[in-house]
């Protein structure tokens, strides 16, 4: 299988606290990941790492065999890493369609009314048709879920990466945005998934990563994971 | 023409005001980055100014032109060493810029020092009575261009990405936005409007001395305006100005010049508590209740 992502021995310190130390992951094209991890073992400063939100680490990341290790955010987004965020970080200045317009415009050059065209088609894969020209501020906490994977699929990505787009929601929320995710995959996107409800991740994802204290702890098929010693070790202690 | 002069000497600095609220605006209202700094950007516009006329008679077109490219140089350069700080501490770094430069000039003999620089306004008026009327019409130009390039930003690509570093830089970043390259291009833009709103003082005043030039209340009203008019569109810097500006013209004439900052003072207070998307924001409350 083709390798879209290498992340080689990344180290990253905060101060004296080295919150990822050696990690290595290779993500293959199209593959649909989950990383997961008790609160504090890495997960969204890895993702930090790949996104390029932080760029002062040791070790090296390639994307689609090209170095990216320096090249800051806008640019990997540019190459084809876009991300949703723990915390939904609308531009609530702006309405939904305005928010998908940004990366229309300085992704792809241009915003005009082929891409607003293009804008409304991702709405509608969410089922945010209606929500177009409302204003991004005004959404509930489902519909900004899915305004920030709409708004990282308007980047045109080839790697998707799902923040804990799941926290908060109920049952049947899970399932419309897993039931997003799934699509989105279906059209050649590889995706990895953070994520704390693990009934998704193990639904959603062919291979997991566990994090702990910045270190892989174990990696393999949603199966063995939840079987795994130190994986249960990580999550409920001794 | 048979009007009173003072309309057009009074009419100079509101039209000022619109140019200074409106460079203000690009950065601080579009991408909410918020420059205490303003009064160095119009102090290099206008000591460009008495330098290129001391030096060659330089003509008022080539002392604007010259504010405003050093003025603009003056953002990206402290946008260079300050962009990358966020919130407060880029606002306090752009105050600190107006005590080195007027220290500087203070001690700079060739514009005056601290004294100051006494300057005869030359005898060309082109087609005007006065050489107020004619700064008048000058400042009427620019306040013009200002705006027109200050509402040519907020439509394009570069306005869209600034409005985006202001709602969440981080989201922006990851979207695709060069947020310090944008950020860079608003503040020397910003910075050069402000450098030309400052180019024709000397020469309105015949006279410049760095206390008044580089007296803070001009950061004040600078940010008070749009706050005051609404930051979010073009129009409300505009409104912000005209109405201030010509309010303290009112007040400096009818009761005390002093008043003046007490004005902006109290109206910034009432607005950032009652209005804080200020009048354009009342305005679109009023419209939406009313349907």
């Amino acid at each position: 299988m083709e390798t879209i992502l290498e992340v080689n021995n990344v180290v990253k310190q905060f101060g004296g606290f080295t919150a990822l130390s050696g990690v290595k992951v290779n993500v293959h094209k199209g593959e649909r990941l989950g990383l997961i991890g008790p609160n504090g073992s890495g997960k969204t400063t890895l993702i930090n790492c790949i996104s390029g939100a932080f760029t002062d680490y040791e070790g090296a990341i390639h994307f689609n065999g090209q170095d990216i290790s320096k090249l800051k955010a806008h640019e990997r987004t540019k190459r084809g890493i876009a991300r949703s965020f723990q915390i939904p970080r609308p531009f609530s200045s702006m309405t939904v369609m305005e928010n998908l317009l940004v990366p229309f415009a300085f992704v792809g050059g241009k915003d005009g009314p082929e891409q607003q065209a293009e804008a409304m088609e991702i709405l509608r894969g969410m089922g945010l048709a209606d929500k177009a020209f409302v204003q991004s501020n005004q959404l509930s906490q489902v519909e900004l879920r899915k305004m920030e994977l709409a708004r990282a699929m308007a980047a045109k990505p080839k790697l998707l990466i799902s923040d804990e787009a799941m926290a908060g929601l109920s049952g049947n929320e899970v399932d419309e945005v897993l039931e997003i995710l799934f699509d989105l995959n279906k059209l050649g996107i590889t995706i990895i998934m953070i994520e704390h409800i693990m009934q998704a991740v193990m639904k959603f994802s062919e291979r997991v990563i566990c994090l702990d204290a910045g270190k892989i702890i174990c990696e393999g098929t949603p199966e063995n994971i939840v079987k795994n010693p130190d994986v249960q070790r990580a999550y409920l202690g001794d | 023409m048979n009007v009173n002069e003072y309309i057009f000497f009074a009419g100079f600095v509101i039209l000022q005001f619109v140019v200074l609220a409106t460079a203000w605006n690009i950065l601080g209202g579009y991408a909410g980055y918020v420059n205490f700094g303003v009064p160095a950007f119009i102090a290099v516009g206008a000591y460009t100014a008495v330098v290129l006329f001391k030096s060659i008679s330089a003509p008022l077109v080539v002392q604007i032109i010259g504010g405003g490219i050093l003025a603009g140089l003056l953002g990206l350069t402290v946008g260079l060493l300050t962009l990358k700080l966020r919130g407060i501490f880029f606002s306090i770094a752009t105050v600190a810029v107006v005590f080195i430069l007027e220290t500087v000039v203070m001690n700079w003999r060739y514009v005056g020092g601290a004294t100051g620089l006494q300057l005869t306004r030359p005898q060309d008026l082109w087609i005007f009575d006065t050489y107020t009327r004619m700064l008048f019409f000058v400042m009427a130009v620019l306040a013009i261009g200002s705006v027109s390039i200050a509402r040519y930003i907020q439509d394009s690509f570069l306005g869209r990405g600034l409005r985006a570093v202001r709602d969440s830089e981080e989201a922006a970043e990851c979207s695709g936005v060069p947020t310090l390259k944008i950020k860079l291009i608003a503040c020397t833009i910003s910075g050069a409007l402000m450098g030309i709103a400052g180019a024709p003082m000397p020469m309105y005043l015949s006279y410049i001395e760095p206390t008044a030039t580089f007296n803070l209340n001009y950061s004040i009203s600078a940010l008070g305006m749009p706050i005051i008019g609404g930051t979010s569109h073009w129009i409300g810097p505009v409104i912000g100005a005209l109405l201030l500006a010509t309010i303290q013209q009112v007040v400096t004439v009818t009761v005390s010049n002093e008043l003046n900052v007490l004005v902006v003072g109290v109206l910034l207070v009432l607005f950032v508590v009652l209005a804080p998307d200020g009048i354009l924001g009342l305005i679109k409350k009023w419209k939406q209740s009313s349907k």
